[in-house]
């Protein structure tokens, strides 16, 4: 057994409003540079669509992640890009790198023309200016959030991956105008633990942070082979063209450090993000992943070990982790999410990178139905008894089959047994508030969910009503110890802080 | 006097650069240090200049650099006619390649803004450098037929004799203008490397081959068991 903490999250789907706020600050911190203006380490995406970039999902186009083979009958995970040899083979051209044009060519406006423009007839205009090129854009044709709502839902929703398995009707019905559904996917990078990136990356230079399992790029290291960006499955690795280097999110380690929640995190303003420590048993990695599809996400979530099991906290201690780090695993809201409650699943765990942030799938979209006479069906409408919410999920407005093919590998019994918990926390508040549910209709709910009364009313809670320091709990870095360790106090004390002392820029 | 500038001078001034600013570089600016892809930029004419170019020029440089190292083995090697006159088409194939993929990189450059935004006047001078270096060797190996055999007799000896600190350019002093040219302008290519691009040479990513997947960095060491995986 070798426990590590691994600082995780968890995404609650039903609370993100699409505000983009999160994407904002995390732009205005780290990616408000030149060769970075198109990069969003934090994108909130439209679900159903082919989000960011275009169509990154499908991985016979990127080849993002890992594949198992079945090597007598023992399935062994095999990274799908390529090779050991083929990556040396394809360094002087990767076939699957995604181009400017997969994202957008990012511009500016031409501000200073509606101030400087000489005398005319017209109101003068600020025309779009390449970033790249520095010269003016006729058109612009693709931009961050280009389908936001669902906008150009004929070209992008239509051809989402997550689409698959979805009968012509129920594709047909989703994107019927008045009955269209959709919901908001905010992704960051999912510091996952078999990162995809970290083992693409021919120099060797992404490595997982052992204390904490964030993953970051050596810029100095860095020597812009450019494979991890199809290592990535989820495309969170960005190229700098201007630097030459691969960035990605650091998780904000910088505030971190300092007892802060990343910036996404803190400004959310659905309050749909949770931080906080998981410990899970390293040893167990390759095992996890070389099971198939429909049992990935239970094995995930089986190498999450308990922070409260006395054997887990003493093999903890003894592969040098703090007390304080197995305290904050204990609070560790996403620990509850994952684990405790088993409502937080993985984006894509077919993937097999194992990704350590989590989301709770979305109930809103999925419950009311419009039906073909577009009567809007809210389930338990019809009579006074919120039954029918229980048994309406096989008639979901977002059908749990493109719901199973986001987060867990294709396997709808998982989302069910979600979505069932999620409607017995609702009917158990519901009888407390409202008090329009009977006693028996809540103990079934209950029963069906497979939760219990204290459970509901601490994932109520957690859900609505979380403070501050229950959403966020960061874990001890000990930064200082760290930094003694690699650099003379002496010296660090006259530094900034923060690693490159020049600017991020070529100077030869 | 102008030979011994030019390939006893030279040579070590260029050497003397490329080994002190290469040096200088690689710990005072280890960031600086990449292979500087446009390949995010424009994909598919890349492939038609970097992969001709790239797999033309190694294989062509190992050549050169095995020849120096083991002029007897690569003497022996040439001397049997089938043998001299595969490698002599193969090379001139390889040639062609560089020329070819040269010729496409340098025209995506030029005509691809968004490439053309990216690149520095030092990278101008690079391509066209390598560019002419790789014409005059396609040229020497066209007219003044098995280059792969007098190479041994005349270049490695003179290579040799400056790498022993004992400069004699008699070996080459008779040779035709432009395969001195062509010797030059390798000596260039030295002197230009610390400066340009062609610093990613040296950091091709063989530890690949062998090291584990996963990258974990610990500050401290993780418990007494004292595995650091
Ligand atoms: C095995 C060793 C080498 C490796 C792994 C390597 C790799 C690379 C890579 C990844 C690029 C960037 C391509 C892109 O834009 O995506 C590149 C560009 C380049 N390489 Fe190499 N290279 C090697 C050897 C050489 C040699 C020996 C030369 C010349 C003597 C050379 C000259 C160049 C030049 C001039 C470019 C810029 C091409 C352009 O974009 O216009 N490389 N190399
Ligand atoms: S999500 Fe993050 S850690 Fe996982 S493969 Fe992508 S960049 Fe690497
Ligand atoms: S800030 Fe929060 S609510 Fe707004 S888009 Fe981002 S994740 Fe969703």
């Amino acid at each position: 057994m070798d426990i590590r903490a691994q600082a995780s999250m968890v995404f609650h789907l039903d609370k993100c409003i699409g505000c983009h706020t999160c994407s904002l600050a995390c732009k205005n911190i780290w990616t408000d540079r030149k060769g970075a203006e198109y990069m969003w380490w934090n994108n909130v995406e439209t679900k159903p669509g082919t989000g960011y970039p275009t169509l990154w999902e499908d991985q016979d186009k990127y080849r993002g992640g890992w594949d198992v083979v079945n090597e007598g009958g023992q399935l062994r995970p095999k990274l799908k890009l390529q090779g050991r040899f083929g990556a040396l083979a394809n360094i002087f051209y990767n076939p699957y790198l995604p181009s400017v044009d997969d994202y957008y060519e990012p511009w500016t406006y031409d501000y200073a023309n509606l101030l400087d423009a000489p005398e005319s007839d017209d109101q003068p205009t600020a025309r779009a200016v390449s970033q790249i090129t520095g010269k003016y854009i006729d058109t612009i044709e693709a931009g961050p959030n280009w389908d936001d709502d669902l906008g150009g839902s004929t070209i992008y929703a239509a051809n989402d991956p997550n689409l698959a398995g979805l009968s012509e009707e129920e594709r047909a019905e989703l994107a019927e105008i008045q009955r269209v559904a959709f919901f908001y996917l905010p992704r960051i990078c999912n510091h996952c633990l078999n990162a995809g990136c970290v083992a693409a990356c021919p120099a060797g230079a992404i490595y997982k942070r052992g204390e904490d399992g964030i993953v970051l790029i050596s810029q100095e290291k860095c020597r812009g082979w450019r494979m991890c960006i199809s290592g990535c499955p989820y495309k969170k690795v960005y190229y700098n063209w201007h630097t030459g280097k691969s960035e990605k999110c650091i998780l904000c380690y910088p505030r971190v450090e300092s007892g802060q929640p990343p910036a996404c995190f803190h400004s959310c303003v659905g309050r749909i993000r949770y931080f906080g420590v998981l410990l899970y048993d390293a040893d167990r990695i390759t095992e996890a992943i070389s099971v198939p599809n429909q049992n990935l996400v239970e094995a995930h979530r089986s190498i999450i070990q308990d922070p409260f099991d006395p054997a887990i906290i003493r093999a903890a201690r003894d592969r040098g982790i703090s007390d304080a780090m197995i305290d904050a695993a204990q609070k560790s809201p996403v620990y509850k999410f994952v684990k405790l409650w088993k409502l937080g699943l993985p984006l894509h765990a077919e993937f097999r990178t194992l990704p350590m942030l989590f989301y709770v799938p979305p109930m809103l979209p999925v419950l009311a139905r419009v039906t073909r006479e577009g009567r809007y069906e809210v389930a338990g409408a019809a009579d006074n008894s919120l039954a029918p919410l229980l048994s309406s999920l096989d008639k979901a407005r977002v059908p749990i089959r493109y719901m199973a093919n986001l987060f867990a590998a294709g396997n709808e019994e998982i989302v069910a047994e979600v979505y069932r918990k999620l409607i017995a926390v609702r009917l158990y508040n519901r009888a407390q508030q409202v008090g329009d549910v009977s006693a028996d209709e809540m103990q079934r709910a209950l029963e069906t969910g497979r939760t219990t009364a204290e459970e509901a009313a601490a994932i109520f809670r957690l859900t609505s009503r979380p403070t501050y320091q229950e959403r966020f709990v960061i874990p001890p870095i000990h930064r200082e110890e760290a930094i003694a360790q690699t650099i003379d106090p002496y010296k660090e004390r006259s530094e900034t802080g923060f690693g490159l002392t020049e600017a991020p820029s070529r100077r030869w | 006097m102008l030979d011994t500038v030019l390939f006893v001078v030279f040579p070590y001034v260029a050497v003397a650069l490329a080994v002190a600013v290469g040096l200088l570089r690689y710990y005072k600016d280890r960031f600086s240090f990449s292979s500087q892809s446009s390949e995010f930029l424009e994909k598919r004419e890349l492939f038609w200049g970097s992969v001709p170019w790239h797999y033309g020029v190694v294989i062509i440089l190992i050549a050169h650099l095995l020849a120096f190292l083991f002029p007897g083995l690569w003497g022996a090697l040439v001397a049997d006619p089938i043998r001299l006159y595969t490698l002599e088409i193969i090379g001139l194939a390889l040639a062609l390649l560089t020329i070819v993929g040269m010729v496409m990189l340098i025209a995506r450059r030029i005509q691809r803004p968004r490439v053309f935004s990216v690149t520095t006047t030092l990278d101008w001078v690079l391509l066209v450098t390598l560019l002419a270096q790789v014409v005059l060797g396609f040229w020497v190996a066209l007219m003044f037929r098995w280059g792969s055999d007098w190479y041994i007799r005349t270049a490695v000896p003179w290579l040799r004799s400056l790498v022993l600190l004992q400069p004699d350019i008699r070996f080459i002093t008779a040779l035709p203008w432009i395969v001195k040219l062509h010797m030059l302008g390798g000596f260039v290519l030295v002197a230009l490397f610390p400066f340009t691009r062609l610093v990613h040479i040296f950091t091709v990513p063989v530890t690949y081959l062998w090291r584990p997947y996963q990258v974990v960095i610990w500050n401290r060491r993780p418990g007494p068991s004292g595995r650091r995986s």
